[in-house]
């Protein structure tokens, strides 16, 4: 097995507040891995830190052995990192067609790119809403259009944040079959997620974090058993 | 759902090179599409071709000068309306490159189309400062607001420096600047013709040429604003960071746009300095500054077509309000201005267009 992602050391506070301390973590490649951690804990943070939205006070980040710690944010994704955000990034205003075009035309041109648009279409379920603005798309549908969006041209790592926010059951499990496949196809997948059940139905290895700090690692069993983790996290998620 | 319908962006799939680029005459970015909209687009431009045959040298010559200044705005609506930065900077490229064409030409002069070069070198210069401007801003991750104030700056203290260049001892080679009141003398673009050359002063023949010009620069935006290029421009006025989380370095486009909205408004500055054979200082001030702003906001600043329209619309009524005297008709400039932000957003003739594109089935929404 080889390493995609290994992340050495990484400090990172906002004014007082340390939100990344000592992240040591290491990711293989093909994994399907999830982030899990209390609101406020660092997970949107690390993505940012990866992505090189914020720049870390120290530590290294390599990605497939090369150090990215200085790149910028779209040297990075051109290296084969992908992103769904949190909060969805996709752009309203274009219409479904639109937004995957600009996700793709940077490597793709002509015959390919409608070939991989369609594709990306049909395995999203927005083929009937090609033509639609973006912005009108319900919640889940939007958040699936920002997957095609990171997937169409397929990178190696994919970071998911929170790919189910605001989606029903029915579109959670059919996120999770879409999530399986990508997986299949070779792209390790590394996700933010709250909702448990979700994160059984897409992984075997966890690791959870707290106050910027990585508090335990394991499967998904042995971190719900975990009394640490019951303590912070698991508790205080039900409410 | 609500149903909000956009045409279908796809290139048709194997077109190359040529057909490729004429393909791009349509497509997500630009207004009007079909048949229809462009047998409409042949008759205005018919009936500006018809134009000179019906008015006389002076009002032809008048109408060249509207002519002059839609390369200017059609540069702010690719900077402001699909890239997202508002720049009040446009006038700094128009006077460094229209003074630039003034210095050139008075001293190499006006033979065998030496007045071509210098409107090539001219705006090549306005281009390359507007690159300059735009990699400090870009790169240096200033935004929003702070784009306005920063390009303000620069035309003003433009201004502010050619308005001291009064003495004898500022000149460049045989060209005085002559501070506040201007830089004179040099030769409006000339053809070169048998037996001597053809000199375009504002009339029926330098209106064919701008004419044909604003055609030319019109069909190439649209071409390239329905291209990979405008689109990301589209996606970086929509949401930056998840842009540059695509892939694409979102600075480099925002210089290569600016770069190309200040040589579009190089472009302007020479052929004003060329019609009249005068440039002043006043044309980089605050008010030239704010004009641009207004016409394209009044037009419409995401549709090209819509810049195009609203700004020979609008130059056209504030020339004819000028009659009553001009610091009324900036009263009503601002007035308009005001109007168009309450109740059209999107532009006077944008909100025009899109209606009549609705009833046809032929917008772009
Ligand atoms: N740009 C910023 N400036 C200052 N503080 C920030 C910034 N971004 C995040 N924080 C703080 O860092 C901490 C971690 O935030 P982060 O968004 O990474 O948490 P999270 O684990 O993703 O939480 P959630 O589950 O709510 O998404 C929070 O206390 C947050 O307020
Ligand atoms: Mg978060």
């Amino acid at each position: 097995m080889t390493t995609i992602l290994e992340v050495r050391k990484l400090n990172k506070s906002f004014g007082g507040v340390t939100v990344a301390r000592n992240i040591d973590f290491t990711l293989q490649a093909g994994a399907m891995h999830c982030l899990i951690g209390p609101n406020g804990a660092g997970k949107s943070t690390f993505f940012r830190l990866l992505l090189g939205e914020h720049t870390p006070e120290s530590g290294t980040i390599y990605f497939g052995g090369d150090d990215i710690t200085h790149l910028r944010s779209f040297q990075r994704i051109r290296k084969g990192i992908s992103v769904k955000f949190q909060v969805p990034g996709i752009f309203k205003a274009l219409s479904v067609r639109q937004n995957l075009e600009v996700a793709f035309q940077h490597h793709l041109h002509g015959a390919s790119l409608s070939e991989t648009v369609r594709r990306v279409l049909d395995f999203t379920n927005l083929s009937n809403e090609a033509t639609t603005a973006a912005g009108v798309l319900s919640h889940g549908q939007q958040q699936w259009l920002e997957i095609g969006m990171a997937v169409g041209v397929e990178p190696k790592l994919l970071l998911l944040d929170e790919p189910t926010a605001g989606m029903s059951p029915d579109e959670t499990r059919k996120t999770g079959e879409m999530l399986h496949d990508l997986n299949a196809r070779g792209i390790t997948i590394l996700a933010v997620e709250h909702d448990m059940a979700f994160v059984q139905q897409i992984s075997q290895s966890v690791t959870v974090l707290h106050m910027g700090s990585i508090f335990a690692e394991g499967s998904i069993d042995e971190m719900t058993a975990h009394p640490g983790v019951q303590e912070i996290y698991l508790g205080a998620a039900d409410e | 759902m609500n149903e909000i319908r956009l045409p279908d962006a796809t290139e048709a799939p194997g077109r190359r090179g040529p057909r490729l680029w004429l393909s791009r005459l349509e497509g997500p970015q630009t207004m009007g599409r079909g048949l229809g909209f462009w047998i409409a687009a042949a008759l205005v431009l018919l009936a500006a071709i018809l134009y000179p045959a019906f008015n006389n040298d002076y009002t032809v010559g008048n109408a060249a000068y509207f002519l002059v200044w839609t390369f200017m705005a059609m540069g702010l609506g690719l900077v402001w309306g699909y890239c997202g930065a508002l720049s009040f900077g446009q006038t700094a490229f128009f006077g460094l490159a229209g003074y630039a064409y003034g210095v050139i030409t008075i001293n190499i002069g006006s033979a065998f189309g030496a007045t071509w070069l210098a409107l090539v070198l001219a705006v090549a210069l306005g281009g390359a400062f507007a690159l300059l401007i735009g990699y400090f801003m870009f790169y240096g991750r200033i935004k929003g607001v702070f784009i306005g104030i920063v390009t303000l700056s620069v035309t003003l203290v433009l201004e502010t420096f050619m308005a001291q260049t009064a003495g004898p001892q500022w000149r460049i080679g045989e060209a005085r600047l002559n501070g506040f009141n201007g830089m004179s003398g040099m030769p409006p673009l000339t053809v070169p013709w048998f037996g001597g050359e053809i000199l375009l002063y504002a009339g029926t023949t330098l209106y064919y040429v701008l004419l044909g010009m604003v055609v030319l620069v019109y069909l190439g935006l649209r071409m390239l604003l329905n291209a990979p290029f405008g689109n990301v421009l589209v996606a970086i006025r929509e949401n930056p960071e998840r842009t540059e989380m695509l892939g694409y370095g979102i600075r480099l486009y925002q210089m290569l746009a600016f770069g190309l909205g200040g040589a579009l408004a190089g472009l302007s500055g020479v052929l004003y300095t060329a019609w009249g054979q005068y440039i002043t200082p006043s044309s980089m001030g605050l008010t030239a500054a704010a004009l641009p702003i207004v016409w394209v906001a009044v037009g419409g600043r995401r549709d090209i077509t819509a810049t195009l329209l609203g700004t020979l619309i609008v130059i056209a009524g504030f020339q004819s309000l000028t009659i009553y005297g001009s610091q009324y008709a900036l009263v009503v400039m601002g007035a308009l201005l005001v109007f168009t932000v309450l109740v059209t957003p999107n532009g006077l003739v944008f909100t025009v267009m899109s209606q009549i594109g609705r009833i046809f089935g032929k917008g772009r929404e």
